[in-house]
């Protein structure tokens, strides 16, 4: 039995992961209707930047700062040259497109940085800790915990600030908010830029558990499922997509990987994905169902 | 409701009876030509040039016609093509490793067709769920089917490992192992089913299809057979593109594993519809053009100008920026993809002709 | 678009192809005779796998010049080589066999490095048909040892069966001989890829011949998450782990190994998770680390100080990043550029001083003898075991040396070259070789010449 939560709780630890990946998503998603697909090229570029400033010796917040101001630059060209030009045109166009910029942000980030792997250390011990008998990893608790305060960061940007407040007009009803005068395109940005912020979180986190690598743009196939489950439009889906994902593949892999031969959670988490969209066709805590694409 | 493709085909020149005419005979006439600078290919072309630039081309073509059927005329969206195209390749090293006495046509159709019934089962979450949520769900059927052929050994007869390699390719007691000879087996196969693939959006199906695409709902309340038409497009398409999984593996690769069909293979074939322009049978041989030629001539190019003056490793990201800012860049220029731009070019030469 | 932007675009297109063509036709035109040996290097710079090859090409480069500017070519006889990018993927690896295997200005191909495992598998009958060897080091076809059926590939210096059981030897040596290991599990934790299954049979029959217990645990590629292998690690208990994997799955490995609290100095990576690039992301958690490979790491040995001589200290090193001098990558890359330049050099020796095509090549290496003397003339001694060559062993060596990562740097820990059981192994690759030639109609070769 102890095995079993073992299990469970070291998956849902390791949903946790997958939902910081899956909230950049959500963002983008909620304001500007794309499928970000360059979102793991953005994770990427973000730890590879911090790490590469860091190994240069500067200091963290500093780095990090710096790392920020690039992501947001990026979420403002972009936005700019490839999703203004695109407007109105056909949902998987824009996520094809999204492909295309992933192509150009992982070539122009290794040539600048190179392609070397980076150890990433933020400083959080690792040894195992013992809750209630149940051994828990001290890193995932604070990933847990990182992505609880960026939950809550976001939620108050999004409820209480004036740009938050014009976002939900915006995905609320697009006609109406322009009409009264909130400008699209800034706020576009603003979330792009936002999104980056994610990013980095996601790719700082990410690449202290594996290494800063081009592996790392890998992370969105897990997401996938996550915003599936969860709906492309809702941060707590995000969350909850996460850690349903996490659980289900780490004891899949476990008990259905035994009759199968393993590798279930290959698949296992997109058809689970698969039967949620069957019962509710817009994910768990998704808006209306999109009919466009 | 316009679905994925309100881009219909472009006609050319002014519709009427003779123009009709005039137009149907000018096409044939350079499906003709075209046909037959394609097959004396050989003559000229060196190994490199059909093994690794025609033979994959043609076949990218025939898998963008498989899903175009179902994205661009149907409206059904899939990123499942790469799962589809290993259906089609272990289905036929089967056939051909356990009945040898098949004729390869035979065994090429069955394969497809085994993919194509794969396909239905695949597509029966289309009848629930639309859109982008649709094109998630197909994600489960390319993992699916990667992890099926990867884990399973029967289905590679138990080679150490996993992968499958091309049976000896004879049809009616010729040898078509030789460069040449897979080629040709490769136009053969392309030019039949893309005329076939071609009378058939022309037919009631075809029309079925588009009202399925133009609107679904509306569709089923006139009488269209909505279901139906969504599952028989996904056979149909899954069944040429396993036919072209077969093909890429035998008559290309000659030897390959799951991986060959991975999810990026998938990515590159709906690229290769988007950018050729969806709904059209032309736009899936511009569109496979572009996305098999462009980083080979964007290589040749990069180690003909820069190479050994810059850094390898610097040059091979550079190009991999600049394909993926070429992509963008005709998603923006060209929404109905170069399909519709070769067409204004000739509505534009004919006119001046005619001035 | 406007028309003229249309034709501006068509006539750059028709430019753009015009001169690709040009670019293609260049490389086949030959020249007159040919003084220089071409040798293709196909590469992947970028992708996920780039950081594993890039010093690998370095470790190449540096010694193919050596060759050329310190010893004036193989006999006289200079080196050109060219890059071609792979992705690491078999589509573009086979685009890139097609375009060199012409050879370049007249001068022929004699090897082909085809630096991946699908793309080996998916060249091994091409390579016959053209008549180019394949030289895989340390990847690879097992069966191909058997070079009967398989006259072009060559899985050279240790296949994973080789790995397989010198792993087993080195845990052997560790508790004290053979016959300790019965009632020892021994967990292997793969990839799960053609590549990662590749040492399930060679085990289960090792742990049949010594009574260990063999457990197998995939981990699905690319090996990312693994917290549901490692709490199966700590149900089961095992006393040693084995662990295959590529990329990211390694570092990962490591960490989540320290997180469900396995002694990490009880694992023991494999060839391609025995390197700097594997061990450094996983940071202080990686000491102790074991990892078995051919190309033990270190800056130490004569020929990295005449490389340093001749090539780091002139500038003249593809290196970009000096502390990889010396690496287990970087090593790689010269022991797979001796084999080469030593095969060419065998081959000149029997057919002439010139440049050597794929077949004579491919003699070359079948009755390649790099004893402890040639060893020692070219610097390798301890780089690079005694490897035998002959129509009926395409391996040769089959040993690998045991490291431990202390934080900084590999040191080797086993004693010497761990052997492998190859006379059991060998029958039973023997078998399989026979198997695949039965399936593909192939007569194998006498042996005897």
């Amino acid at each position: 039995m102890s095995f079993f939560i073992e299990t469970l709780v070291g998956g849902l630890l390791a949903g946790v992961m997958y939902s910081l990946v899956a909230i950049g998503f959500v963002l983008v998603f909620k304001a500007s209707g794309v499928f970000n697909f360059a979102q793991g090229s953005m994770v990427l570029c973000a730890a590879l930047t911090f790490v590469t400033l860091h190994d240069k010796g500067i200091d963290f917040w500093l780095a990090a700062l710096i790392t920020l101001a690039v992501m947001v630059l990026i979420a403002i060209a972009v936005e700019r040259v490839v999703l203004r030009p695109l407007v109105n045109r056909p949902q998987i166009t824009l996520f094809m497109a999204t492909l295309g910029v992933s192509f150009v942000i992982e070539g122009l980030a290794q040539i600048v940085m190179g392609a070397s792997v980076h150890e990433l250390d933020l400083g959080i011990v690792d040894t195992p800790i013992e809750i209630g008998g149940v051994q828990v990893s001290q890193f995932d608790l604070v990933a847990a915990g990182t992505a609880g305060i960026l939950v809550v960061a976001l939620s108050i940007f999004f409820n209480k600030t004036r740009v938050g407040i014009a976002l939900r007009a915006i995905a609320d009803d697009p006609q109406a908010a322009l009409s009264i005068g909130i400008r699209l395109q800034t706020l576009w940005q603003v979330v792009w830029g936002v999104a980056g912020f994610v990013s980095l979180v996601a790719g700082l986190l990410w690449g202290a558990r594996q290494g800063v690598q081009f592996a790392l743009t890998l992370v969105v196939l897990k997401a996938l499922p996550v915003l599936i489950i969860g709906g492309f439009t809702s941060i707590t889906g995000a969350i909850v997509g996460g850690l349903i994902v996490g659980a289900g593949d780490s004891l899949a892999e476990i008990y259905l990987g035994s009759l199968l031969g393993g590798s279930v959670s290959t698949w296992f988490s997109y058809v689970l994905a698969v039967a949620f969209l069957l019962v509710r066709p817009a994910g768990l805590f998704g808006e209306a169902p999109i009919e466009r694409i | 409701m316009s679905a994925i493709g309100t881009e219909t085909i472009e006609g050319f020149g002014p519709s009427g009876e003779t123009a009709q005419n005039t137009r149907d005979r000018l096409r044939a006439g350079s499906v003709g030509v075209l046909l037959a600078a394609l097959a004396s290919i050989p003559l000229v072309a060196n190994d490199y040039w059909l093994n690794a630039v025609l033979i994959p081309f043609l076949i990218m073509s025939l898998t963008a016609l498989g899903l175009n059927l179902l994205m661009g005329y149907a409206g059904q969206a899939s990123l499942g093509s790469g799962g589809f195209m290993s259906v089609g390749a272990y289905a036929t090293y089967n056939l051909l490793l356990r009945l040898p006495e098949l004729p390869l046509p035979v065994s090429l159709l069955l394969g497809g067709i085994i993919s194509g019934l794969v396909g239905i089962i695949a597509g029966l979450p289309s009848l629930r769920i639309k859109g982008f949520y649709l094109v998630a769900s197909t994600l489960a059927t390319q993992f699916l089917l990667e992890w099926l052929f990867n884990q399973y050994g029967w289905f590679s007869n138990y080679s150490t490992s996993s992968s499958i390699s091309a049976p000896r390719l004879a049809f009616l007691g010729h040898d078509l192992s030789s460069p040449t000879g897979r080629y040709l087996l490769t136009l053969a196969t392309v030019v039949v089913v893309t005329a076939v693939a071609a009378r058939l959006v022309r037919s009631q199906t075809g029309r079925t299809w588009m009202a399925i695409r133009d609107m679904d709902t509306a569709a089923s309340v006139i009488g269209i057979p909505v279901s139906a038409g969504k599952l028989k497009a996904f056979f149909v398409s899954s069944l040429v593109i396993g036919i072209a999984g077969a093909l890429w593996a035998f008559a290309y690769l000659g030897t390959v594993d799951a991986r060959s069909f991975n999810l990026d293979r998938s990515f590159q074939v709906m690229f290769a519809i988007i950018i050729g322009g969806m709904g059209s049978i032309r736009g899936n041989f511009l569109g496979a053009a572009f996305m098999i030629f462009l980083p080979i001539l964007l290589d040749h190019l990069g180690s003909g100008v820069f190479g050994g003056t810059v850094d390898p490793g610097q040059l091979e990201n550079f190009q991999k920026a600049l394909f993926g800012a070429l992509i963008v860049w005709f998603l923006i220029k060209e929404p109905r993809g170069l399909a519709a731009l070769l067409s204004r070019a000739w509505t534009q030469l004919v006119s001046r002709i005619n001035r | 678009m406007s028309l003229w932007k249309q034709k501006r675009f068509i006539s750059n297109a028709v430019g753009l192809a015009a001169l690709a063509l040009s670019a293609v036709v260049g490389t086949s035109v030959s020249a007159e005779e040919a003084k220089t040996q071409y040798v293709p290097l196909a590469t992947f710079r970028v992708g996920a796998y780039a950081s594993s090859g890039i010093p690998v090409w370095a470790g190449e480069i540096d010694y193919f010049r050596y060759i050329n500017e310190v010893e004036g070519g193989i006999n006289g006889i200079k080196l050109v080589w060219d890059e071609c990018e792979t992705n690491w993927e078999v589509e573009k690896g086979v685009e890139c066999y097609e375009r060199v295997k012409a050879g370049k200005n007249g001068s022929p191909v004699p090897i082909f490095l085809p630096h991946g495992d699908p793309i080996s598998k998916a060249l091994t009958e091409k390579s016959v048909a053209d008549k180019i060897p394949l030289v895989t080091i340390a990847y690879g076809r097992t069966e191909a040892i058997d070079g009967r059926v398989f006259p072009y590939s060559f899985p050279v210096v240790f296949s994973f069966w080789s790995e397989a059981s010198s792993a087993v030897n080195f845990i052997a040596e560790k508790v004290g001989g053979k016959d300790k290991l019965k009632g020892l599990k021994i967990a292997t934790v793969y990839h799960d890829s053609p590549y990662g299954k590749e040492t399930q049979v060679p085990l289960a029959h090792l742990a049949k011949t010594y009574g260990f217990e063999d457990i197998q645990i995939p981990v699905p590629h690319p090996g990312n998450e693994q917290s549901a292998q490692w709490a199966k690690i700590r149900q089961l208990k095992p006393d040693w782990v084995f662990l295959r994997g590529w990329g990211v799955m390694t570092p990962v490995a490591i960490k989540t190994a320290a997180k469900v609290g396995f002694p990490v100095d009880h694992i023991i990576g494999g060839i391609w998770s025995g390197s700097e690039e594997d061990v450094r992301p996983a940071g202080a958690v990686g000491k102790g680390y074991l990892a078995i490979t051919p190309f033990p790491a270190g800056a130490n040995f004569e020929i990295h100080q005449k490389l340093k001589k001749y090539i780091l200290d002139k500038g003249l090193s593809d290196l970009k990043d000096l502390k990889s001098f010396g690496s287990v990558y970087y090593n790689s890359g010269v022991d797979e550029a001796i084999i080469a330049v030593e095969a060419i050099r065998t081959a000149q020796a029997h057919f002439g001083v010139r440049p050597i095509n794929g077949e004579e090549a491919q003699w070359g290496l079948e009755h390649l003898d790099l004893s402890e003397k040639r060893l020692a003339e070219i610097g390798a001694t301890g780089l690079q075991q005694p490897l035998k060559l002959s129509a009926k062993d395409h391996e040769g060596g089959g040993a690998g040396k045991v490291l431990q990562w202390d934080g900084e740097k590999w040191n080797v820990v086993s004693n010497g070259w761990v052997k492998s059981d190859r006379d059991l192994l060998l029958p039973l690759i023997y078998e399989r070789a026979a198997a695949y030639a039965r399936e593909k109609g192939i007569t194998p070769r006498d042996a005897t010449n």
